[in-house]
């Protein structure tokens, strides 16, 4: 860890300025992974602007019916919002399936959307990464690569996107509101995560100094609405694959829905082709596997994950299994 | 009081440690501390030609750097993995090539960062392979046990028998990761050096730095009375250990505070090596083992040798007239392997006892009726008569218990809620150690206790209970008047805990110690008397082992594979237990430590870099509290006058041993797919 | 960098120098000797860390003592609840105890955002201090001694 300066920010366009300003500088919200990569020389600030003070912790009604979340409100706020419980259940379930009962009282809601891969080699500066450390090469996709991605990957970088929180927005057609130095904006969140490419080292469409401000959700397309994480242990784990389900079911169909995977790609995978085969059709095993396979039929696995494309498919008919035949729309 | 043996009674350091005030290695009161953080290579193998050390030094507040150029050379350099900074050799990735003293742990680490080191490397070669060219038969398997035992014919009987298995089983690498990562407060003042150091023997380890820095024994102290952990890890001294040392000796009259980073530990303080076991087994149709055949091939470090006992339990199991075991080593370039908990059992009963299952399988026999039916008489090995032996009662007892009757036998048939559910059964065994050289001493105090000191550790065994219970039982006192001394070299010597020995080896030395009090000063002392003992030499008329069985129930996921052990339950034989609270956590610990390697653990080795890639408790998953769900330890009463004095059998490993074949083998009745390497993870099942 | 912050700790108002990058674990262990709080992993991994913060459980590895200038800190050391101690004790909840400190605060935190009705992955409808419950929401706490069957016994009946 290389020393820096601590500022806590008095207000938002300060703040920015002060950011925007300083190539050197991040904002600190959680800490719960800005902290973890000082420690481990892969974040190397010099200076250090703390948002948590800012006015971005409520969450309050909108007038199109949705909710819009400050960008401090803690994890464990959110998932315990009850009307995020009440109407976007797949939002408060895919915060409560990531990381643990303290790191989601410390965690953010901006800080969960840019935290930064968990590839390993990522994470330790001895090793080349790309995403780390342009031009370096890629560790991952001739090594360690059974959390990597299988769709939307580059020659450069396999990684994927951790968060789940993130995946449950996406189907929830979110955006964030973001204010830069040229005032304010709104990114879809499906947008915001950008596809590696040539440029792994940029996780975003974000610039630096921009600083989210809060999540906008508009009025959910139903309340039937499921996360689903596979992971390697019962809890405290990140994600093989995760699915997160928005649908609306009427008159024995699919009359709509909105269907996202995490876990599978450098950013939330939004699940189109899925969508298409699903929307209008009548709920059955073979609908749901129709779907996951149409979206699935462009994933190319690496040497030691090609199991994550069945996981994947297994994952996503048993969410729409479960959300088509439980509860009431 | 007579009777003490045998109490639950709660733990003694309760207190302390449920206010956090219990002070381990790091935590003990020393003034103006400095702090050491390591440099560690980035090749596998080769030499260091040099050092950038400017950036390092221009910090303000960075005391000392040590490295091969000028660290002092030490005095006996036989042990390699403590010869640390004595040469530009690298032989593993991760070996330190350098530590950085400075007046914050901050300064300290960011200096450690920002020194530069240049290398000349070398091939290297970490994978561990069956077919290796250069696997070479070790003299010896830890702890001395001979390499291969061979009797009859086991390749006629396998190509005479009516039924056979030849499968190969793998078990991974695997990080013992106790909680409280490896610390060392070394501090060397004037001519004494005092080190708080997190270790399974203060005695062994002033042994194993004396020697090191040729010092007299009596120059060292260690003090070590709480142990967050060890799983063998804390055994034997590590590197970290000489390396504080060695700063504290460069900054003398300063104590140095070195604590590793938990990154740190996957390379510097043991782990079990991955195993590769071949298993054949011939039967005839009613499952009777004709012969029993175990080659295993598992690694050691080219720096020093490790060499793990794997296939030493399957020569005492079952009865076989024809048997052969053996073990084939892998010299590469990794560090050095180490103990971790039931090191040669854990792993050794994978292989052998999922085999069993495809036995049973085979053979149509159930996997306990299997295991009952080739009950040997006398030890199939020494050909000695077993002190006591209950694997039998263990088995039918947790058959009742589990509901093991109400079994089908067929696999892949109950599918509830999505998910595929299945049981399974393995056996357990350890034997019975007791080392010899413990001494303990008892002295009467003018208020009327009874001060017992044996430089004992206590990892979380319950040493501090438990041994205080012992002095009580035999001195015939209520436990309240009896005041245990642990963990320091100013007490009376006492061997490692390690090899689930404690109680046996040291209980033994109180036990005498106190007949030898009340034979010199009856029951009626004066303050001041005081007797010590000594533990007694191990019977060599039996065999020694303790048994167990284990049963758990596993779902599968239908859709995703993810898997969950539902149930495990464990009965042990294994002596008399001298307190039922903390032998309950000695068993339930050691299933839930086998509960994570069946289903989580595996070091993953990047052979292209010589590194464990997922070298933290992010990415090297044990088990969480959400993963143990049912968990139930049973023993039975168990008397055997043969094994120590105290009757006791030793309790800390047997429970990790036979847990992971249980659950592979409930996987299997689970989903009909039979996973032979571990872990066993969800992508098996898809 | 140095900065001097004010927190107190277990009801104790104490000043303290610290680097910016001390974390709040290494300001009350290195700097205030106040070593209730254990270090494990260092990276939110483990929860051997925990304490309360502002009446919250979390990780103080990750929290950055200067950005916590003015908190309140409640330790195991510090914790009021014997209760908890008392069952932990019982259901010999801890072996090594080198988690527990961890554990018992994690419990404490978890006990009241039960209370306040927050989910978990595990809810069905309202939260109940069920088992399930009770592992889920202390997953976050590693013990490597394996005490979690005595640790979910000791908090569903200190809890009760
Ligand atoms: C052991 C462990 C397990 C975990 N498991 C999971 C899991 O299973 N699922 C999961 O989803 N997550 C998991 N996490 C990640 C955790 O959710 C994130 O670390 C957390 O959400 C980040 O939020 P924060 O507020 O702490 O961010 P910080 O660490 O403070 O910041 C993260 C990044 O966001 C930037 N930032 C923060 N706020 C803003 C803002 N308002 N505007 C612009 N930039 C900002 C920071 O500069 C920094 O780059 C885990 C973390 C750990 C340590
Ligand atoms: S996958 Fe991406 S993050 Fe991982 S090593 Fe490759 S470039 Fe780096
Ligand atoms: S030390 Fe903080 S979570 Fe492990
Ligand atoms: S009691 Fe040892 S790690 Fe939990």
């Amino acid at each position: 860890m290389i020393p820096f300066d601590y500022r806590r920010a008095e207000n938002p366009a300060g703040a920015v300025a002060t950011v925007a300003g300083a190539p050197g500088a991040v904002y600190l919200a959680g800490g719960t992974n800005l902290v973890d990569h000082l420690k481990l020389d892969v974040a190397r600030p010099d200076l250090v602007v703390d948002v948590t003070g800012l006015p971005f912790d409520r969450v309050e009604p909108r007038a199109d019916g949705g909710l819009r979340v400050g960008a401090t409100v803690r994890n464990s706020d959110l998932a315990a919002h009850p009307v995020v419980r009440e109407r976007y259940p797949v939002l408060s379930q895919a915060l409560l399936a990531g990381a643990s009962g303290q790191l989601r009282n410390m965690a953010t809601t901006g800080g969960n959307l840019l935290q930064r891969t968990r590839c390993p080699y990522f994470q330790d500066v001895t090793t080349a990464c790309n995403k780390r450390d342009p031009g370096s090469g890629c560790s991952a996709i001739e090594g360690y690569h059974r959390y990597h991605a299988i769709l939307g990957a580059s020659p450069d970088c396999v990684a994927v996107h951790p968060s789940d929180m993130a995946v449950a927005l996406v189907a929830l057609d979110a955006t964030v509101r973001v204010l830069g130095r040229h005032g304010e904006r709104d990114i879809p969140v499906d947008a915001l995560h950008r596809l590696p490419g040539d440029r792994p080292d940029r996780d975003t469409i974000l610039e630096h100094g921009d600083l989210i401000t809060a999540v906008d959700l508009p009025a959910p397309l139903s309340v039937r609405s499921a996360y689903r994480k596979v992971r390697e242990r019962s809890s405290f784990a990140f994600a093989l694959v995760s699915v997160a389900a928005v649908a609306d079911l009427r008159d024995g169909r699919v009359q709509d829905c909105r269907i996202a995977l995490g876990g599978v790609a450098h950013k939330p995978w939004r699940a189109h082709a899925a969508e298409d085969v699903l929307r209008a059709g009548e709920p059955s095993e073979q609908l749901f596997t129709r779907a996951a396979d149409a979206e699935l039929a462009g994933a190319k696995p690496l040497p030691d994950n090609g199991f994550k494309v069945a996981m994947a498919r297994g994952a996503l008919v048993a969410t729409l299994r479960g959300l088509t035949t439980e509860g009431t729309a | 009081m007579t009777g003490m043996i045998g109490t639950a009674l709660p733990r003694r350091d309760g207190p302390a440690k449920l206010h956090g005030t219990a002070p381990y290695a790091y935590e003990h009161d020393v003034e103006h501390p400095a702090y050491a953080h390591l440099v560690q290579a980035t090749i596998a193998r080769g030499r260091v030609t040099g050092f950038d050390l400017s950036a390092a030094n221009a910090l303000d507040d960075v005391l000392a750097i040590l490295t091969h150029e000028n660290a002092p050379r030490l005095e006996d350099t036989g042990n390699a993995e403590l010869a640390v900074l004595q040469d530009d050799a690298v032989a593993f990735r991760g070996q330190v090539v350098a530590v950085v003293v400075a007046e914050t742990p901050e300064t300290a680490r960011q200096a450690a960062n920002a020194i530069q080191v240049t290398y000349d490397s070398e091939p290297h070669e970490t994978r561990l392979r069956a077919d290796d060219a250069g696997l070479y038969t070790p003299e010896k398997v830890n702890p001395a046990l001979p390499t291969e035992s061979s009797q009859g014919d086991v390749e006629s009987a396998l190509a005479s028998a009516d039924v056979t298995v030849d499968e190969v089983y793998t078990t991974p690498m695997e990080h013992n990761n106790p909680m409280e990562p490896h610390t060392t407060v070394a501090h060397w003042d004037g001519d004494r050096l005092t080190l708080y150091d997190s270790t399974q023997g203060v005695h062994p380890l002033r042994s194993a730095v004396a020697s090191l820095f040729g010092l007299d024994e009596d120059r060292v102290r260690v003090v070590a009375p709480y142990v967050g952990g060890g799983f063998g890890s804390k055994g034997q001294p590590h590197a970290p250990v000489a390396l504080a040392v060695l700063c504290a000796r460069h900054l003398t009259g300063r104590p140095v505070k070195l604590a590793i980073t938990r990154q740190q530990m996957f390379s510097l303080v043991g782990y079990r090596t991955p195993t590769i076991q071949r298993i054949r087994l011939a039967a005839d149709h009613t499952g009777a083992l004709t012969g029993i055949a175990v080659d295993v091939v598992e690694q050691t470090a080219r720096v020093k040798e490790f060499a793990e006992q794997t296939a030493t339990p399957s020569r005492s199991m079952y009865a076989a007239p024809h048997r052969r075991t053996g073990h084939r080593l892998a010299e590469l370039d990794v560090p050095v392997p180490s103990w971790m908990r039931a090191p040669g059992e854990c792993p050794g009963m994978f292989g052998p006892e999922v085999a069993m299952d495809e036995l049973a399988q085979r053979c149509e026999v159930d996997p306990i009726a299997l295991r009952i039916r080739n009950e040997p008489e006398l030890d199939p090995d020494s050909g000695k008569p077993f002190s006591s032996r209950n694997l039998i009662g263990c088995l039918e007892d947790g058959a009742r218990r589990f509901g093991w009757d109400a079994r089908d036998p067929r696999p892949r048939t109950r599918l509830e809620d999505g998910w595929w559910i299945g049981t399974g059964v393995a056996s357990s065994t350890y034997p019975v150690h007791m080392s010899p050289g413990s001494v303990a001493e008892i002295r009467y105090t003018a208020d009327g206790r009874y001060e017992v000191a044996i430089g004992a550790a206590d990892l979380g065994t319950g040493t501090w209970t438990v041994l205080a219970q012992v002095a009580a039982d035999r001195l015939d006192v209520p436990v309240d008047r009896v005041e245990l001394r642990i963990g320091d070299t100013d007490l009376p010597n006492a061997t490692v805990a390690g090899g689930s020995s404690g109680v046996a080896s040291w209980g033994s030395a109180i036990a005498d110690a106190a007949g030898a009090f009340r034979d010199k000063f009856g029951t009626d002392p004066a303050a001041g008397d005081e007797a010590s003992g000594r533990t007694p030499d191990l019977s060599e008329t039996f065999a020694m082992r303790a048994f167990g069985a284990q049963f758990a129930e596993v779902a599968v996921h239908a859709d995703t594979g993810e898997v969950e052990v539902r149930r495990l339950l464990g009965v042990f034989a294994a002596g008399r237990i001298v307190n039922p609270r903390t032998a309950r956590s000695q068993f339930l610990g050691g299933m839930t430590m086998g509960l994570s390697m069946a289903l989580h653990e595996q070091s993953v080795m990047d052979h292209r870099y010589g590194h464990v890639v997922n070298h933290d408790l992010a990415e090297y998953h044990i088990a969480t509290c959400a993963d143990v769900r049912s968990l139930e330890a049973h023993w039975l009463d168990e008397t055997d006058e043969h094994v120590n004095p105290l009757g006791t059998k030793g309790i800390g490993e047997i429970g990790i041993v036979g847990t992971a074949a249980a659950v592979a083998n409930a996987a299997w009745h689970a989903t009909g797919v039979r996973v032979r390497d571990l872990p066993i993870t969800p992508d098996r099942f898809l | 960098m140095e900065a001097t912050i004010t927190i107190t700790v277990d009801g104790r108002q104490r000043t303290v120098a610290v680097d910016t990058r001390t974390t709040l674990l290494d300001a009350l262990r290195d700097r205030l000797a106040v070593t209730a709080p254990k270090k494990g992993c260092d990276h939110g991994q483990c929860g051997s860390c925990t304490v309360l913060l502002d009446g919250r459980r979390v990780l103080s590895c990750l929290a950055l003592a200067v950005a916590h200038d003015g908190a309140e800190v409640v330790t195991a050391a510090g914790l009021d609840n014997d209760r908890l101690r008392e069952t932990f004790l019982d259901n010999d909840a801890f072996q090594c105890g080198y988690c527990t400190p961890g554990q018992l605060c994690s419990a404490a935190g978890m006990l009241d955002e039960l209370k306040a009705g927050w989910p978990s992955a595990v809810t069905d409808g309202e939260p109940t201090l069920s088992a399930s419950e009770i592992r889920e929401r202390m997953a976050g706490n590693l013990c490597r001694c394996g005490a979690y069957v005595g640790i979910v016994a000791a908090i569903q009946e200190a809890g009760r």
